[in-house]
């Protein structure tokens, strides 16, 4: 009898000869086991840029923001920058979780929930940058539309800035629900294997009561299936809404109709470089290699020179337009502000160019996409270049205005800018650390799942299948 | 809820598992449940469970959402405070879709989970009694409920002869309580030594 079947050209999502009881065993270890050096060096290292950005803050909201160089020209720098690039970070999670699931591609189970908690992570650090951006900080809440005694004066529903509170915090809070409800019975899977009280007890309660029943997994199934579905359009919508507070303004560079898809394709691909980066870490550290295979990093490889290349289509169309409008401030914009590497900016979109647009054609090669170490300086180097693609829009944009008595072309960041963003880092990091050390990084029953079609050591059995008569093999299928 | 008692064949193979859930139920026992480390495909159907209707719950969730967005802004931008935007209209559908499709979605997600969550009765310090700690392993755990007429050796037997490596007898208490994982408490296990 053939519950599943796979074709052998496929290569193997698991490799090695592994019983369920092995998977469980060397995905749960790395849990169980006392961190190693490295661990810890990370983790402090994490802390200590996560208190150096707490502390970049507390002058933030003491002395305002001020105490960052933005002016009245340059209003948006940093700031802004930073919550686009950690936004545009956060979109591969549930990309790779939902729109991989919907497509059926089987290699997401080995990355989606390392991916999916990067994502909650990123997103939590993109929230603080407009949140601390809004000077008075206290007041934040003024935000949310609530009944108040002020009028009531409500927010603003046409606003684009007010359609980034709504779709930020929905899609921060449909991934953490998409992220945990996979993680359930993972979790119930370290609880009975807990040797120590502390654990059975925290596990427990991390676990729900979770018994593995099957009117559980089907209902379970059906939930992730429409949580996907939902995921869907949303993780496209969040980077739409994203480009809108841009494109929905006057200001040349930033008004722009091809904005939406090509922030979508942006954030997928650093998305991707930033999963990429991570990953071949945990693989390496923790011994997941079989799981987290080098067709897996191939995957992902071929996902980044694809939205790479849109996004490189994207700047060049935005070229194009700059000269085919014959609008002169989108022209001075496009080919002085930033093609113009003599510009006071022109590092900055040659940086862009070069990280987002040539380095990442090199995956066109087979040996290159399955080679670590170049996919590792690739994928610091894409998000490098994603970074430098959001400082291009914001700032080149909007440096040099129509006035030219109040051009700036002075703008660079304070200690407190840059602490601000490193402190991120450390939040990011801080997170992830704890993460990899208190829940199963790769999905335990997914891998279980998906052992007997394409582990290494079960895929020749599915020669005899392929050698069976088609009608045999449907009137088995059927049960 | 009473305590029950229950036989238990553990699997350790789902091509095995298949075929002996058709025996014991062609053979008349009530299968309560077969608790399995993944989800195993068919074997709902095997078990003769219907289908889930959690979908149909989300797309309610949803239709809410959608009602909530476009009649709060309807009422807030038109009638309690019209806010004059540059002098575009009070009613400006178009500039609501964001917003209404983040509240759809929304509600959706956080009503199915909430559901599931009530419909599974999982919540954090809920306890319920494991047949066997392996089925969040390895092993795929067959509980069938025993009536005043089961003949549990005769059981035991039919059991292991269809594949099952290990079977046992437990009375458990069938619900949910609320409890510790680190604490064993009277609710929990209490192996019982059946004469013949």
């Amino acid at each position: 009898m053939h519950l599943k079947y796979e074709s052998q050209l496929r290569e193997p999502l698991v490799y090695g000869r592994k019983t369920y009881h092995d998977v469980t065993e060397e995905i749960i270890r790395p849990i169980e086991a006392k961190p190693g050096k490295l661990w810890y060096v990370g983790f402090y290292t994490a802390v200590a840029l996560l208190l150096f950005g707490v502390y970049s803050v507390y002058r933030d909201v003491t002395y305002g923001i001020g105490q960052w160089n933005l002016n009245k020209t340059v209003g948006w720098g940093w700031d802004i920058t930073n919550f686009v690039w950690w936004v545009g970070i956060g979109h591969a999670g549930t990309l790779i979780s939902a729109i991989l699931l919907l497509f059926r591609q089987g290699w997401r189970t080995g990355v989606n929930r390392a991916a999916e908690a990067m994502t909650i992570f990123a997103v939590m650090c993109a929230g603080q940058f407009p949140i601390f951006h809004m000077g008075r900080v206290w007041l934040a809440f003024f935000i949310m539309p609530y009944p108040n005694t002020r009028g009531p004066v409500w927010v603003n529903f046409n606003s684009p800035l007010l359609w980034d509170v709504f779709a930020i915090s929905t899609y921060f809070t449909v991934s953490v629900l998409f992220w945990y409800s996979g993680l359930i019975p993972d979790m119930a899977t370290v609880r009975d294997r807990a040797k120590t009280k502390l654990r059975k007890y925290l596990y427990g309660v991390a676990a729900f009561g979770w018994t593995g029943s099957t009117k559980h997994w089907q209902r379970i199934e059906s939930l992730s299936l429409v949580l996907a579905g939902l995921a869907t359009p949303l993780v496209l919508s969040v980077h739409t809404i994203v480009s809108m507070d841009f494109a929905t303004s006057v200001i040349p560079g930033w008004h722009t109709t091809i904005f939406p898809p090509y922030f979508v394709a942006g954030a997928v691909f650093s998305g991707f470089a930033m999963t990429q980066s991570l990953l071949l870490v945990v693989r390496k550290v923790y011994h997941l290699e079989d799981y987290i295979t080098i067709g897996h990093i191939e995957a992902m490889n071929k996902i980044i020179v694809l939205t790479g290349s849109i996004v490189g289509v994207a700047y060049l169309t935005e070229l194009f337009m700059g000269w085919y409008s014959q609008s002169k401030y989108e022209g001075y914009t496009f080919w002085y502000s930033r093609a113009n590497l003599f510009s006071p900016y022109g590092w900055s979109y040659w940086g862009m160019m070069t990280c987002n647009v040539m380095v990442p054609q090199i995956f066109w090669l087979r040996k290159a996409r399955r080679n670590l170490f170049i996919t590792f300086f690739i994928s610091v180097l894409v998000n490098v270049g994603m970074w430098f693609e959001r400082f291009v829009i914001i700032v080149t944009s909007i440096y040099r205005d129509y006035l030219p008595s109040s051009w700036s072309v002075y703008y660079s960041p304070t200690i407190w800018e840059i602490g601000f963003y490193l402190g991120t880092f450390g939040l990011f990091f801080t997170c992830f650390f704890l993460f990899s050390k208190y829940a199963p990084v790769i999905a335990v029953h997914e891998i279980k799942y998906v052992l007997k079609t394409s582990g290494e050591s079960y895929k020749n059995t599915m020669g005899a299948i392929e050698r069976e008569p088609v009608e045999e093999f449907a009137h088995e299928y059927a049960h | 809820m009473a305590k029950k008692k229950f036989v238990v064949g553990c699997f350790d193979n789902e091509e095995v598992l298949f075929p002996a859930v058709k025996k014991v139920r062609t053979a008349g026992y009530k299968i309560r449940d077969v608790y399995t480390p993944f989800p195993v495909h068919g074997l709902d159907h095997a078990l003769g469970l219907r289908e889930t209707s959690l979908h149909t719950a989300g797309f309610i969730y949803g239709i809410t959402g959608t009602a909530t967005a476009l009649g709060g802004i309807s009422w807030i931008l038109t009638y309690d405070w019209p806010l004059n935007i540059g002098g575009k209209p009070h009613f400006a559908l178009p500039a609501w879709i964001p917003i209404t499709f983040e509240l759809t979605v929304l509600f959706a997600a956080v009503g199915m989970v909430y559901t599931f969550c009530y419909l599974c009765q999982l919540a954090p310090f809920v306890k319920k009694h494991h047949f066997h700690p392996r089925a969040t392993d390895d092993l795929f755990v067959m509980v069938i409920e025993c009536t005043d007429k089961t003949n549990i050796d005769d059981l035991k037997g039919f059991l292991t002869n269809n594949g099952a490596v290990e079977t046992d007898v437990q009375v458990a208490e069938e619900g949910w309580w609320w409890g510790r994982y680190d604490k064993d408490d009277e609710k929990t296990l209490e192996k019982e030594i059946v004469a013949a």
